[in-house]
């Protein structure tokens, strides 16, 4: 009896030996590890796509880190990454930085939105002379006249208003910024655009989530957030007037339809930072992944040329459920295009 | 073999002194080394910062990546007054509870209800006293084992919520008075100061509370004999022998406070702002360090080191200041 047991653990151990070394050797040899860094803004939507691709690709996985942009462009000029990932897309001097260069391509868009703490109000119109000033520190009052000329039969309390803004570099803000910038030229003046401006007023939180949590505990507060963000949270949001005087709602169609306006230039990095169709919403972004245009190892570039596919086709599909916005067909189309770039 | 008292010791045992020694002379060089590799490496990342900005770094008050204006007056102003104002009350809290701790204040009173009740020489109550005091030293110095996020979401969700309607009726009141200047809108200089005072008082207390218990008995005896009231003893005699060990311990707090980042970030207010406003939002250091390093350009990075650099100045000076004044209170109370 004892003997026989001992055969079948020894029978086992031999086994499992075999199983780890082919396992070990499949490891070694046949998969291709991409790694990737950058912006946290998109990162819930990479993260599903790089895991439901690596799923079905057997031999390949693809790993993100939600570093920041910032981080992200530093990791691709040190080349200590296979892509990148950013929110503000990459400067030009940057760009020039990098042997063999990069090619950026917009993969999935987003809109920023005012999220607001008024007890009561379930919309908001904010005109668009009246939220620069806000973020200027010159209405201070929720009942300002401007504010109450916009919002007919709703009562606005004798409040402070209350800004919160972003204390953390980011893309949000760079946007925001730059779409306050082009819709003011006082704050553009004042102010200007960046990962981190010199807000003259309010207080400032770490990170979408930081803003949301002050927003949420202060009466009276106004903050900008991303929509994926607001929405999960179920934040209300404010009613924004675009440049041809409508008011329009954050939404996956009204984001659809600014990104629908934008003309793609040949290198695919383009703002839109103050829409003029009716139905556009004025701040909405398109978020960027940088690749190299030759990798040493072909067999890298196959796979990141496949990947990139499968995120401009497939991968639109996640985009709207985790509040992104799905690229426009001819913006995808046109997206596609550029992948041929990459060697 | 265990007679052999004035036994000289053997080939193994000095190779285990020789080693021993070895192991712990170069633990404390390294720590040395350390210390001095972050001093060094600060300085040189911070150095084409230092060159450009100088002074006027420490002295202008805006913070601005754009126009790369950068000045950190406001947020050597916001470390120094939120740990300055977490100290003055981590300390009164963290000193009397230690005194409570120490002068078995709650044991005698637990006795007394034993007492009353007639159970005092039951073998189990008996011992009350003493766990109860156990349990709650344990408590506080359980307080130091929470994360600083957590206090963070603390402060955000719970605190600031709860002090508000206070805060801003002193403002609607009191407003003249230059600490409540401004409304409290959310994130700010008291709930920040609040949070950090929690943070510092396990490390007050549980040092204090050593250096109370470690005071001489005979000491106590003697003031007691001499007609002394508790009061008195504790005020006169206890304390003032106990000096050095609180004096060390508040030192260690404020260290502690002018490091602390996460809970800070989450609360202060990210505000480039000098007031005395205890309601008005500011910065710290650590907070402007944790919150640009993420996103920071190559130039930036260098004007993050000199802050850094700053920091470690500030840390530097307050310990001297609190090593000399340990001195000074030792000179006068005699030492012991």
């Amino acid at each position: 009896m004892k003997k026989i047991s001992m055969a079948v653990v020894f029978l086992f151990m031999v086994a499992s030996l075999l199983i780890c070394g082919l396992n070990s050797e499949l490891r070694a040899e046949d998969v291709v590890k991409l790694q990737g860094a950058g912006a946290t803004f998109p990162a819930p939507l990479y993260y599903k796509w790089f895991k439901a691709y690596s799923a079905a690709h057997k031999g390949v996985q693809v790993d993100y880190q939600s570093v920041g942009s910032g981080s992200g462009i530093k990791s691709a000029i040190d080349k200590t990454v296979d892509f990148a990932a950013s929110d503000a897309a990459m400067t030009k001097e940057d760009m020039a930085k990098i042997e063999g260069g990069v090619q950026l391509l917009p993969v999935t868009a987003g809109s920023i939105v005012l999220s607001y703490n008024l007890e009561g109000i379930k919309d908001l119109k904010l005109p668009r002379d009246v939220y620069p000033d806000i973020f200027l520190g010159k209405i201070t009052k929720w009942n300002d006249a401007k504010i109450a000329a916009a919002n007919p039969g709703v009562k606005l309390p004798d409040m402070p208003i209350n800004v919160v803004e972003r204390s953390d570099g980011s893309g949000t803000t760079f946007v925001f910024s730059k779409h306050l910038s082009a819709i003011s030229k006082e704050f553009e003046e004042k102010v200007g655009f960046k990962t981190t401006v010199n807000w003259p007023v309010g207080t400032r939180s770490k990170g979408n989530e930081g803003v949301t949590a002050s927003i949420k505990t202060t009466p009276g507060a106004i903050g900008y957030i991303e929509y994926g963000f607001a929405m999960s949270q179920k934040m209300p949001m404010a009613t924004l007037q675009n440049k041809s005087g409508g008011f329009v709602a954050a939404s996956t169609a009204s984001g659809q339809a600014t990104l629908s306006t934008i003309k793609l230039p040949e290198d695919l990095i383009v703002w839109d930072s103050d829409p003029v169709g009716k139905e556009d919403y004025p701040i909405v972004t398109f978020t960027w992944l940088i690749c190299y245009k030759h990798y040493a190892d072909a067999k890298k570039a196959d796979i990141i040329r496949d990947l990139l596919n499968y995120c401009l086709t497939d991968g639109q599909k996640d985009a709207e459920a985790l509040g992104y916005i799905p690229l426009p067909a001819d913006v995808a189309k046109k997206v596609a295009a550029s992948i041929g770039n990459i060697k | 073999m265990d007679n052999n008292i004035a036994q000289p010791p053997t080939r193994l045992q000095q190779t285990y002194d020789v080693i021993f020694r070895g192991v712990c002379r170069s633990s404390a060089v390294l720590t040395a080394l350390l210390v001095a590799f972050i001093v060094i490496k600060i300085t040189v990342a911070a150095m084409p910062a230092m060159r450009q900005y100088g002074v006027n770094f420490v002295t202008t008050t805006t913070w601005d990546p754009l126009t790369r204006n950068f000045g950190i007056l406001p947020e050597i102003w916001g470390t120094l007054f939120t740990s300055f104002l977490a100290l003055i009350v981590g300390t009164f809290f963290g000193v009397a509870a230690a005194i409570f701790l120490s002068e078995g204040l709650l044991g005698q009173f637990i006795f007394a209800v034993l007492k009353a009740v007639k159970m005092e020489t039951n073998p189990f109550l008996s011992q009350l006293p003493d766990r109860l005091e156990g349990i709650i030293k344990n408590l506080i110095e359980l307080l130091a084992a929470i994360p600083s996020v957590v206090y963070g979401l603390w402060g955000i969700f719970i605190l600031i919520p709860m002090i508000r309607p206070a805060c801003n009726w002193l403002c609607a009141k009191l407003g003249w008075v230059v600490f409540f200047g401004t409304p409290l809108s959310g994130p700010g200089v008291l709930p920040a100061v609040i949070v950090l005072s929690i943070m510092i008082l396990p490390t007050i207390t549980a040092i204090s509370r050593d250096a109370l218990v470690a005071v001489p008995p005979k000491l106590r005896m003697a003031a007691y004999g001499m007609g002394a009231t508790r009061w008195e003893t504790i005020l006169a005699v206890i304390l003032p022998v106990a000096t050095r060990g609180i004096a060390g311990a508040v030192i260690l707090a404020f260290g502690r406070a002018l490091g602390e980042t996460m809970a800070l970030a989450m609360l202060v207010g990210n505000a480039n702002k000098i007031s005395l406003s205890l309601f008005s939002p500011a910065n710290t250091l650590a907070s402007l360090l944790a919150n640009n390093f993420p996103e920071a350009g190559p130039q930036e990075v260098s004007v993050l080191m000199y802050a850094s650099l700053v920091l470690l100045a500030i840390t530097l000076v307050v310990n001297i200041i609190g090593a000399w004044m340990l001195q000074k209170a030792v000179g006068v109370g005699g030492g012991r």
